[in-house]
């Protein structure tokens, strides 16, 4: 089931950027693309650690800030010749509000 | 009385100038030459017309000849005076000012004129060739209109690269072809179809088998095209580039014997032996010429026809290379479907590669390549040899690298050229013509060039030339990088660079769009130079955008590999006070930071603050007066000085004054790499000066300034830019070096590698001698601190310090 939860709205997300929210399993990185399409990630990147969310955002993808990895946005995986995998989170736009699918971290939360 | 001979030459074109330049290298004192010219100017690299079309070069580039060369060679210039006759019984000819001038040899070199098709309307204003300087100019004139619209009529060589410059101006393109397909003498279908897609992309609208029907005008200024389906095409600006014929109205007039050209032997000597003829106006053996390589091989013949010497010119077989940046494209040889004759064919959609081989009897006989033309020049070869290709056969379309054995590096490809094989197909330029150069001690691109002309006229083969220096001199020669920027460009940095200022480009949409980008937004690698390109260049036009800011940049502090950051605010020359320490001791209390350390650059770095408390600390280090030191930017990072003679016993001057006013001069600027400054008070040089980006030496008489040091991944010492006499001429030439280095390095080069491609010549003729320019550069440096030079943290703290905190924080929700 899906839970979504009002993170904020699009307009404090900067264009090809991105905001955090911190939740208590970790922080995610919520991006929004030059079209302002929106898509979660946990904000860690498999390598090394390093924030996503201050990451160059191009496309629909994102580049690591600390060893330029760059990261598909829309599954979370690794692209080129780096591989690994950073977990997604649905995410939905309304009225000009982000939500965000908490059921995954609900679940875990819970478990 | 002069025993010189007289040698008249009517027109300065390509092909008359390289015949006077082998005359006059054989015998440099026996003629008295006049040369006329229709055209006010002397002789220019024609066939770089494009290039000033579409902003990439300057017409001043493309000069080959200057006054001063004229001049050393006692060449009497009438130039923009056309001849009015030619009286061959008495040998003379006759200019504007009616006065018959006698010859003892005449040298015909006319040229062509374009055609123009005789539609009606073909005569309103508007309507314009593409031969000279002239067209070119009236073309960028008529793109400056905002809005404008063009029509080229022809899709050849000429008419799309007239087609390509109008569109990189900024104008609405429209190219009208005849034809089913695109240079159609020089292309097949499928390579034709790819040059359209290619230039469809990059918004040139292209019609195939299109019929010109009329011009349409208004008030006798050209208003639309109309086709003979109906359409009708609006424009302000017409180009006809169908073709060119031999210009031969005077020759004719002459009496000289005339087919579609002026009929020359194989010594180039027309009907009359006195009269010889060079260039686009003449035809030989029933052919005439349009591309520079045969006419560059008549203009040999001529000379030594001229000298007595025995030579004959011969027919070869041409090549052809489409100028168009972006645009990789080669033809040569037959290839026209037959019997007998079989394809191969490599197709790389995804790369927009095509190349097709056309092999009669076990030999090349055509080649057309598109998108990949490395080795064009050694299918070239094949065919002009007529070498039998069945030994390798099954693996010829990939290449020299590929035949005999495993795959070869690029360079080798090249190491197996034979030495006849032609480098510069524009000069006729052999491998083995290079490497006797070098041999004889030329031993780079600009001297190789200067001594045998090869990568001189077109420059397409300019890698190869560098390829040959290469294999020749080993690791004497670092072949220069010509890389992309990145994936989403083929465009390198310095050409990326130049078009943003010559189309004026102000911001990243214009740059992704003007230029083709290949992806929607840049990526990680072109953002970040791009955004510097356009922040250097247009200060007050271009907003910076922290999205395509590195994050160090974008949150003006260093990111440490655990994600939390280090905050060094700047301490001007060195210099601090028992207050700022205070305040750095008590931020550093405040928001436990445990590590605390003095910096190689002469202040302290407080190190392992959170990202959400940099707001705080900031504006904590802000109440004393404490602004960011850009620890974090490539850009302006401090002045590192010595006490100088306010305290030392040998100081010379007050050199920790000096370093204070220059960082105070330049604190806040962006540049392409980080920029490191030093001043030490005397020669003992305790500061370090001689390692820096640019460190001055205080000496008795003045201030020695040394640039393009290093004490990174690469050591190296300044070198002596000038010695000035006076503290503020220091200051100016720092501040004018800087902003020369701000508006021409590439992104992410430090000064030193910079220097190493521009030569500190040239960096001195700016800064140093050119007095005027060095103001320039100041002033163009005063205006860009006049947007930013300001503390990036108290405008952080003052206007996003919210943007440092979560969006949201879910932890609180749940615990509620």
């Amino acid at each position: 089931m899906t839970s979504w939860i009002d993170i904020g709205s699009l307009e404090d997300i900067p264009l090809r950027g991105a905001r955090v929210v911190k939740t208590s399993l970790g922080c995610v990185a919520v991006f929004r693309a030059s079209d302002d399409s929106v898509f979660a990630l946990h904000d860690r990147c498999p390598h090394k650690g390093g924030p996503l969310s201050e990451g160059i955002v191009h496309g629909h993808k994102v580049t690591c800030p600390l060893h330029n990895w760059v990261f598909d946005l829309e599954t979370g995986a690794a692209t080129g010749t780096d591989e690994g995998e950073v977990a997604t989170f649905a995410t939905r736009i309304e009225a000009g509000r982000v939500l965000l699918d908490a059921s995954v971290l609900e679940k875990q939360t819970a478990a | 009385m002069s025993t010189k001979r007289k040698l008249v030459v009517i027109g300065a074109g390509m092909a008359s100038g390289r015949a006077l330049e082998h005359l006059l290298d054989a015998e440099p004192d026996n003629w008295d030459i006049t040369l006329f010219n229709a055209e006010p100017r002397g002789n220019y690299n024609r066939i770089m017309l494009s290039p000033v079309l579409s902003g990439e070069k300057t017409y001043q580039e493309i000069v080959t000849h200057d006054d001063d060369w004229y001049a050393q060679r006692g060449i009497t210039c009438r130039f923009g005076e056309k001849v009015s006759a030619v009286d061959r019984d008495a040998k003379t000819v006759t200019g504007a000012d009616g006065i018959p001038l006698p010859y003892d040899k005449l040298l015909v070199a006319t040229g062509s004129a374009p055609f123009i098709i005789p539609l009606p309307g073909h005569d309103l204003d508007g309507v314009i060739a593409y031969r000279d300087l002239e067209d070119t100019n009236a073309m960028i004139d008529a793109a400056a209109k905002p809005d404008a619209k063009a029509v080229v009529i022809g899709g050849g060589l000429l008419g799309l690269e007239a087609a390509a410059g109008l569109k990189m101006r900024g104008m609405d393109v429209t190219v009208v072809h005849l034809m089913g397909h695109l240079m159609e003498r020089q292309l097949d279908e499928a390579a034709g179809y790819l040059l359209r897609k290619a230039l469809t992309d990059r918004g040139i609208n292209v019609l195939c088998s299109a019929n010109s029907k009329e011009i349409v005008g208004e008030d006798g200024r050209v208003k639309a095209l109309l086709l003979d389906d109906g359409t009708e095409l609006p424009c302000d600006l017409l180009v006809m580039a169908v073709g060119i014929r031999p210009n031969t109205q005077l020759a004719k007039e002459a009496g000289l014997a005339i087919g579609r050209g002026i009929h020359v032997d194989d010594q180039m000597v027309t009907s009359d032996p006195d009269v010889l003829a060079v260039g686009e106006c003449v035809e030989h053996n029933g052919a005439i010429f349009g591309l520079v390589a045969p006419l560059y091989d008549q203009a040999r013949i001529v000379a030594k026809t001229l000298t007595g010497e025995d030579a004959a010119f011969v027919q070869k077989e041409v090549s052809t290379k489409l100028k168009v940046t972006g645009c990789d494209l080669f033809s040569a040889g037959d290839f026209a479907d037959g019997e007998g004759r079989e394809d191969i064919v490599l197709r790389d959609p995804a790369r927009g590669v095509y190349k097709r081989l056309v092999i009669e009897n076990d030999r090349v006989i055509g080649a057309v390549m598109y998108g990949d033309t490395a080795d064009s020049n050694w299918f070239f070869g094949l065919i002009k040899d007529g070498e039998d290709i069945s030994e390798m056969r099954e693996t010829l379309i990939f290449g020299p690298a590929y035949q005999g054995g495993d795959p070869l590096d690029p360079m080798a490809a090249v190491a197996a050229l034979p030495d006849d094989a032609e480098i510069c197909g524009c000069n006729g330029v052999s491998k083995g013509d290079i490497i006797a150069a070098i041999h004889d001690g030329a031993n780079d691109l600009a001297t190789v060039r200067a001594v045998t002309k090869a990568s001189g006229s077109c420059g397409t083969c300019t890698g190869l030339v560098e390829q040959v220096l290469g294999v020749t001199l080993g690791d004497d020669f670092v072949i220069p990088a010509a890389q992309s920027v990145c994936g989403c460009t083929d465009l390198t940095h310095e050409e990326v660079r130049r078009l943003v200022k010559s189309q004026e480009l102000k911001s990243q949409q214009a740059v992704w769009q003007e230029l083709g980008w290949k992806t929607k937004d840049g990526c990680h690698v072109c953002r970040p130079a791009i955004n510097y390109y356009l922040l250097a260049d247009w200060p007050v036009e271009y907003q910076d955008d922290p999205q395509s800011r590195f994050i160090n940049e974008r949150k003006h502090a260093n990111i440490q590999k655990d994600g939390t950051f280090s905050v060094v605010p700047r301490m001007f020359g060195g210099m601090t006070t028992p207050d700022e320490l205070r305040a750095i001791a008590d931020a550093a209390d405040k928001y436990n930071v445990p590590t605390v350390h003095v910096t190689g650059g002469q202040r302290i770095d407080l190190l392992g603050v959170k990202g959400e408390d940099l707001p705080a600390i900031w504006a904590d280090l802000n109440k004393a007066g404490l602004v960011s030191g850009h620890a974090y930017s490539k850009g302006l990072r401090t002045v590192k000085t010595c006490v100088g003679s306010s305290h030392c016993r040998f100081g010379t001057q007050d050199s920790t004054g000096l370093g204070v006013k220059i960082e105070k001069k330049l604190w806040g600027a962006w540049s392409p790499h980080k920029f490191k400054l030093a001043v030490s008070g005397c020669p003992r040089n305790c500061a370090e000066a001689t390692c820096k980006d640019l460190g001055i030496v205080c000496v008795d008489s003045g201030y020695q300034i040394g640039v393009g040091g290093a004490a990174g991944m690469d050591v190296r010492e300044t070198d002596l830019l000038v010695q000035v006499p006076s503290e503020q001429e220091a200051i100016d030439v720092t501040v004018a070096f800087y902003q020369l280095y701000r508006e021409n390095a590439k992104y992410l080069d430090r000064p030193y590698k910079w220097i190493a491609k521009v030569g500190l010549d040239w960096v001195r003729e700016r800064v140093v001698d050119d007095l005027e320019n060095r103001q320039a550069l100041i002033d163009r440096f005063a205006l860009s601190q006049s947007v930013y030079q300001k503390d990036p943290w108290a405008e952080h703290v003052r206007e996003r310090a919210d943007s440092y905190a979560p969006v949201a924080d879910l932890t609180l929700q749940a615990a509620e």
